[in-house]
């Protein structure tokens, strides 16, 4: 209960701040990047973090699903078309998610990285080429729905979904699979299938998250999606740490702010980037928050006291 | 006919540049078992040494050659002492994120530095400038040398790895590290040599392409070090004649594709191969199937 009401209060808050204008519209772009970031990396976390399969291809679904979405909402643009562009986005790269596991994840580690690296590269060179999107010079006047409500509904609902995954059977026998899989196929676990179910729904919510900035940014085109746009969300999974959704969340909201700020030096960006990527694997290699997750009780514990009295105990106790 | 025949020339061509990035990749994947993706930079810094060279220097083909092998390869040594000797032991998965990171860090460190603009490399004269005519095929004195060079630091690398003392403690390392130790060889030096290595022949494959190609820049190693990847893993990743095949075949697929019509989808087809070698058979033209052990 009290998780509900946290975030609706995140919510009228923000949509407050929207009303009075105190949140300008360049700052709303960057609560959408945020939005649709929080749902890419939650999902690649699913996938990663959670399952253990390394994979390099989310840029992949995301395109399917900005694509999807961005065709159908132009041939019908009303609400009902855009939930139905969601909706159809999501299935198709969900089906690619599962046409591409099958096979792929046969493939251990390094080499299903690079099965999946290629994969989304000939998805991207397959947009390239085809009538419908326009190739390289891409769409343009895609009609914009997503304001800060369907943002937030879709973001907090990949959320969700994705954290009560994780704490059910289901999940985890993921993390089974990512502790050892050898020993969870002894214990009876069905590993593909595991691990197909992670990629299909990871998929899902990355063509959520393509569908979002698809109807947001009103423009797309193939060389978005490239190999940076998947080591983008990759820095994103393990600045926050592999197998925590908040400490993906967390980092998907500092990294959002760090680039605002450096926006016009994209060059610094990336160097930024890439020597965080470094530094964290080498000295703490699980990332900010481990596999911990941040829960709404430690703030109801700091709200009592408790923590406060707890820590003080301690120091009488030394 | 004749078409076919320039296909094959410039197929070669290509893919002596593929063979030579491929190396790399399979022996330090060999030797580590990482995926070396800060390879394919190493290969464009070579690039960009060789024109620095070249353009300002005013060296000649032959010192701007050993002199971009001699830094690549100690930036090849650097990097491993740097970023991936801290992790020898750490899960695959971190070395990996490693890689990415320190290929990111050298794509946008260079370009901060000379900018993301293309680079011209000096227009060749003289002898260089030469073409033959046989047949109908159009033969290049610079593809001359490029396949000459490329085959000479072939064998240069088979005699160094089956006749030295030093290419035997690869062979050894590659072959179980602790049982290697336990002998007696330092696996420290031993890593930082075939880095070294590596190293060098990327940077050669980087200046040969800067002379081919005649523009550079920041990002061109991107691709072509996926090709490779692919190259050396289509041969059997780890192992040295597989990554020759590897790239020669890549190169000759990717001209005969371009070649016919479909250049539009040239990358599509080698990234297909991929899956499919994976999908087929993961251990390579030349690999062993290996069991594993619980």
């Amino acid at each position: 209960m009290r998780k509900f009401i946290a975030i609706g209060l995140v919510y009228a808050i923000v949509q407050i701040l929207i009303m009075t204008n105190l949140i300008s519209g360049y700052f709303q772009a960057t609560l959408v990047t945020i939005g649709i970031n929080i749902i890419l990396a939650v999902s690649l976390n699913l996938i990663t973090g959670f399952t253990g399969q390394f994979s390099l291809g989310h840029a992949g679904f995301m395109s399917v699903g900005a694509y999807v979405c961005a065709i159908v909402t132009m041939r019908m643009p009303t609400i009902p078309g855009f939930i139905l562009g969601v909706a159809l986005g999501a299935v198709a790269a969900a089906i690619l998610g599962f046409l591409v596991g099958l096979p792929t994840l046969r493939l251990r580690g390094d080499y299903l990285a690079i099965a999946t690296l290629g994969m989304s590269e000939i998805i991207r060179i397959i947009f390239l080429n085809l009538e419908v999107t326009n190739g390289a010079a891409g769409l343009i006047g895609i009609p914009q729905f997503i304001n800060w409500t369907w943002l937030f509904i879709f973001t907090v609902g990949t959320v969700l979904l994705l954290s009560n995954f994780v704490k059910s059977a289901h999940g985890r026998a993921c993390i089974s699979i990512r502790e050892d899989e050898i020993a969870a196929e002894a214990m009876g676990i069905d590993t593909i299938r595991y691990k197909v179910i992670a990629f299909i729904i990871g998929a899902a919510c990355a063509g959520i998250a393509g569908a979002i900035y698809a109807s947001y940014f009103h423009y797309l085109e193939p060389n978005l999606f490239g190999f940076l746009k998947s080591v983008d969300v990759l820095v994103i999974v393990v600045l926050g740490g592999l197998g925590s959704l908040s400490g993906s969340m967390l980092a998907a909201i500092l990294l959002a702010l760090i680039s605002t700020y450096l926006q016009s030096f994209p060059e610094i960006r990336m160097v930024l980037y890439s020597l965080i990527l470094i530094i964290i694997m080498i000295f703490r290699p699980q990332g900010l928050m481990g596999s911990r997750e941040i829960s709404l009780s430690v703030f109801s514990k700091l709200g009592r006291n408790k923590l406060w009295d707890r820590f003080k105990s301690q120091k009488g106790g030394q | 006919m004749d078409k076919l025949l320039q296909q094959i020339v410039n197929g070669i061509t290509l893919g002596s540049i593929y063979a030579l990035i491929a190396l790399g990749y399979t022996m330090v994947y060999g030797i580590i078992k990482l995926i070396n993706f800060a390879h394919c930079d190493i290969y464009m810094i070579g690039a960009y040494v060789g024109y620095f060279c070249m353009t300002y220097f005013k060296l000649g083909l032959v010192p701007s050659l050993l002199i971009a092998m001699l830094v690549c390869s100690l930036l090849g040594v650097l990097i491993e002492r740097i970023a991936y000797r801290p992790l020898r032991n750490a899960a695959r998965i971190s070395v990996l994120i490693t890689a990415i990171g320190v290929s990111l860090f050298l794509e946008y460190g260079t370009m901060f530095f000379v900018k993301a603009n293309v680079r011209t490399y000096p227009e060749v004269t003289g002898m260089m400038a030469q073409r033959f005519n046989v047949g109908e095929m159009v033969i290049s004195m610079q593809q001359i040398i490029l396949v000459g060079i490329t085959i000479l630091l072939m064998a240069l690398l088979q005699f160094i790895v089956k006749r030295t003392r030093l290419g035997k403690a690869m062979r050894a390392v590659s072959m179980d590290r602790d049982a290697a130790q336990l002998m007696g060889i330092d696996v420290n030096s031993t890593v930082s040599f075939t880095f070294a290595l590596g190293s060098a022949l990327a940077g050669a494959a980087g200046i040969l392409v800067g002379l081919y190609y005649n523009t550079i820049n920041p990002l061109m190693g991107v691709v072509p070090g996926l090709k490779a990847f692919i190259a050396a893993v289509f041969g059997g990743i780890g192992i040295i004649p597989g990554a020759m095949i590897g790239g020669y075949f890549i190169g000759a697929v990717e001209v005969m594709v371009s070649g016919y019509g479909g250049s539009m989808f040239r990358d599509a087809v080698v990234f297909g191969i991929l899956i499919l070698i994976l999908i087929i058979k993961p251990s390579g033209l030349l690999g062993k199937n290996t069991r594993e052990k619980v």
